[in-house]
């Protein structure tokens, strides 16, 4: 990380940041509610189902439109990357959008729709399948960001039409179909596998052993995807490690180690309410580390949070705009989720 | 088929997919709270029953709408990255606003949708307002950068065509902004209330819960009726907008070739792009000097003003207003005609030729939506931005654009149908369950 001094567009990327943040930990544990959806086990299954269903029901709309939150501020302020990210990551792009599509549409259809077993069935299956796919091709497209491959693709697109074009897909699909884009899609899977387990096992006395099983298996995976994907980039993008060993990094390793250790052992000894905030602070940390790697960049290798930033007068009311939104915005968050959060009474 | 044109169907794909879930998510909110406080004032069950019933509707639609409207957010740089690196700093402001009143909407959705027994009997109806409140305004956001496409301000260009200044609240206040949010909100009252009316005036021809479907027919006549009788004096207003700002579209979307003092109204008619000229029109004299700036005398520019390159295609442009027109006029009518009835009977009419008209009107407001947005779209053309950035200059250099355009052709074929079933079975327990 450069020594840049905090600006305006500074802010605005933070701000960014924080919405991404905020829907990694909401939309991303409805997600999570998605996968464990799909791999609903042994006699409790059915129970489970219609725990995960109850609780995302309310919110998820409202916690989705974090995404569309961040998607408004990237083009607002960050204009240029918004429209190389549309042109090289069109395809997962779009599959991302297909997956959140099948997901919303699937599970308003399950709850509103006909009741019998085979319709009931059939939406469940695509709300459990897009809940796996999205945050997989999610993963898969931050991988490609933070590699530099996108950006480099999108350097590499032709701009006048005489121009020679390189290969479609060295352009279009090279730079997220690799094996360290893959290993974030896992890990971006996981992760929010772990939180939706953590999540439903604190409302749902009855399911806490089922999901205090699921929270540790996911815990795992995210481990094996974490070391799998730093394997990965140390043999494929070597910056990336070293911008994740420098010294700033090195002390968030150490938070995000810690915060893991302390969600696993809240896990292990049922402090649900304190594995709660743990393993929201473990993700969140690893998104921090995410943008400390790829800092002062917003499409690394070339476009930086200064050299795409929008003009000034957009950033200073964009700035103004989220700050009045926020003041309304985050009480009615509270609001929501005090509505919906009381704890199931044991049965 | 070329990149371009793929592009641009997969554009009006979505857009015209996501906008009749947007108008609804306008409009039934209003509807649910409108029932739900006759229910909290009178103790009448059936507003209650009507209130459930609706929101379970809404549920559905609203859900669909959401992540519509989140392709859409995509697709603009998907498929127009070229349009967003370069507008996107000045058109930026109404769409992050959007984002803001899309939240609201999305949260006290959820608190009404399933909040009945969580939370208190005024802040119930007072998360409905806001739900009703904020989708106005994310509609209003929305058009407002449309307005901007059409009549683009806030801003000083540079020697080369880009922009040297930018001033993204005069952008906001573009001179359509005003009467396209006028136009657009009225169309989402008009079109959704006389559907919903609609489908229970069919109710009531088939002798279904007759109190219930009386208190549904009153409620969603009083949003749609009004709106579709207003609608045409907005859509005089718009015209008279277009007339000054967009003088190639106001000619296309009239047929009008020849730049001419007293230009006549044409009805119906085809614009033939090779021969210049309409045919089989009926021409009333004057009528559109008269319309566009209240003058007969007054002078309209045509098509031929410009050169072929820079005219969008004027058949596609003429036929979609005539129809949009056409179908809002009938609306207006039914309205009128229900209004009339009303006031002579001092309640709500039941005869059978009224009800079967409003069955009949039921899907004329969102077929009339359709065409608009086809008027004010297409009659821009080559232009995504008026007279500063062509489409072909927006559109996304990937190749193969034929692909995703097709997928979404599909998803949106297969959600539209299962989306109509489902509503259709909603009704249909609803007839069962009232009965």
């Amino acid at each position: 990380m450069s020594a840049v001094g905090v600006g305006l567009p500074e802010v605005v990327a933070a701000i960014m940041v924080l919405a991404l943040n905020a829907y990694a930990l909401t939309g991303g544990a409805d997600f999570g509610g998605g996968v464990w959806d799909l791999l609903a086990r042994g006699p409790g299954r059915e129970a489970q189902r219609a725990l995960i269903a109850e609780q995302i029901a309310p919110i998820w709309e409202a916690n989705h439109v974090w995404l569309i939150l961040v998607v408004v501020m990237l083009f607002t302020a960050f204009p240029a990357a918004f429209a190389a990210l549309g042109i090289v990551l069109h395809i997962p792009l779009t599959l991302m959008l297909l997956g959140i599509v099948a997901r919303g549409s699937s599970f308003v259809f399950r709850s509103y729709g006909a009741h019998d077993d085979a319709s009931q069935r059939r939406w469940g299956r695509v709300f459990a399948v897009a809940s796996v796919v999205t945050p997989l091709v999610l993963g898969m497209i931050v991988g490609a960001i933070v590699s530099g491959e996108a950006g480099a693709a999108a350097a590499r697109v032709p701009t006048s039409p005489g121009a020679v074009a390189p290969s479609y897909v060295s352009v279009y699909v090279s730079p997220w179909l690799a094996p360290f884009p893959l290993a974030l899609g896992v890990l971006a899977l996981a992760m929010f596998a772990f939180l939706a387990a953590v999540y439903l096992g604190v409302r749902e006395p009855a399911l806490r052993d089922a999901f205090r099983r699921r929270a540790l298996w996911s815990a795992a995976a995210m481990f094996v995807a974490a070391f799998g994907a730093l394997g990965v980039a140390g043999m494929t993008t070597p910056h990336v490690v070293g911008g994740l060993t420098a010294g700033g990094a090195l002390v968030l390793q150490l938070a995000i180690a810690a915060s893991a250790l302390a969600a696993i052992w809240a896990l292990y000894e049922r402090r649900w309410r304190f594995a709660r905030v743990a393993a929201a602070a473990q993700v969140s940390l690893i998104l921090w580390g995410w943008v400390l790697v790829q800092a002062p960049f917003v499409l690394p290798p070339t476009l930086t949070i200064r050299n795409a930033a929008a003009p000034r007068a957009t950033l200073e009311l964009l700035v103004g705009a989220l700050a009045a939104g926020a003041v309304i915005l985050l009480p009615a968050l509270v609001y929501l989720f005090r509505t919906f959060a009381a704890e199931r009474r044991v049965r | 088929m070329t990149d371009l044109l793929a592009a641009r169907t997969q554009m009006a794909i979505s857009l015209g997919f996501h906008i009749v879930f947007a108008e609804i998510g306008i409009a039934m909110p209003l509807m649910m709270v409108l029932a739900e406080w006759r229910w909290r004032r009178t103790g009448e069950r059936a507003y209650l029953d009507l209130a459930r019933r609706w929101s379970k509707g809404t549920a559905v639609l609203f859900a669909v709408g959401a992540v519509s409207g989140t392709v859409l957010s995509f697709e603009l740089g998907l498929l127009w990255p070229g349009f967003m690196r370069y507008a996107g700093p000045l058109i930026g402001m109404p769409f992050s606003l959007e984002g803001f009143a899309f939240f609201l909407e999305a949260i006290f959705l959820g608190i009404y949708l399933y909040g009945w027994e969580r939370v208190g009997a005024r802040a119930h109806l007072a998360a409905g307002v806001v739900v009703a409140v904020s989708g106005a305004a994310s509609a209003v956001f929305v058009v407002m950068v449309n307005a901007w496409m059409n009549t683009p301000t806030g801003f000083t260009l540079d020697p080369s065509g880009g922009f040297a200044t930018i001033d993204p609240v005069t952008a906001m206040r573009s001179p359509a902004a005003f009467q396209q949010a006028l136009h657009m909100l009225l169309a989402a009252y008009a079109a959704t209330g006389m559907a919903v009316a609609g489908v229970h005036a069919l109710m009531l021809l088939r002798g279904a819960a007759r109190d219930f479907h009386r208190r549904a027919l009153t409620i969603a006549l009083l949003v749609g009726a009004p709106a579709a009788v207003l609608q045409p004096l907005s859509g005089d207003v718009s015209a008279r907008v277009v007339a000054t700002t967009q003088p190639v579209k106001l000619a296309a979307l009239e047929g009008q070739w020849a730049t001419e003092r007293g230009a006549p109204l044409r009805i119906g008619g085809l614009p033939d792009a090779v021969r210049e000229e309409t045919r089989w029109a009926l021409e009333i004299p004057y009528g559109l000097s008269l319309l566009a700036f209240h003058d007969p005398s007054a002078e309209v520019k045509g098509l031929r003003s410009v050169a072929p390159a820079d005219r969008p295609p004027v058949a596609v442009v003429h036929l979609a207003f005539q129809a949009m027109v056409a179908l809002g006029s009938a609306l207006a009518l039914v309205a009128l005609w229900t209004a009339w009835s009303a006031w002579r009977r001092r309640e709500m009419p039941e005869q059978r030729m009224l009800l079967r008209a409003l069955v009949l009107v039921a899907p004329f407001g969102f077929l009339a939506t359709e065409a608009g947005w086809i008027v004010t779209e297409v009659g821009r053309q080559p232009w995504v931005v008026q007279g500063l950035m062509r489409t072909s200059a927006a559109v996304t250099p990937m190749p193969g654009l034929v692909v995703p355009m097709l997928l979404f052709i599909l998803l949106y074929l297969g959600l539209g149908a299962i989306v109509v079933m489902l509503i259709a079975s909603l009704v249909r327990e609803t007839a069962r369950s009232a009965a």
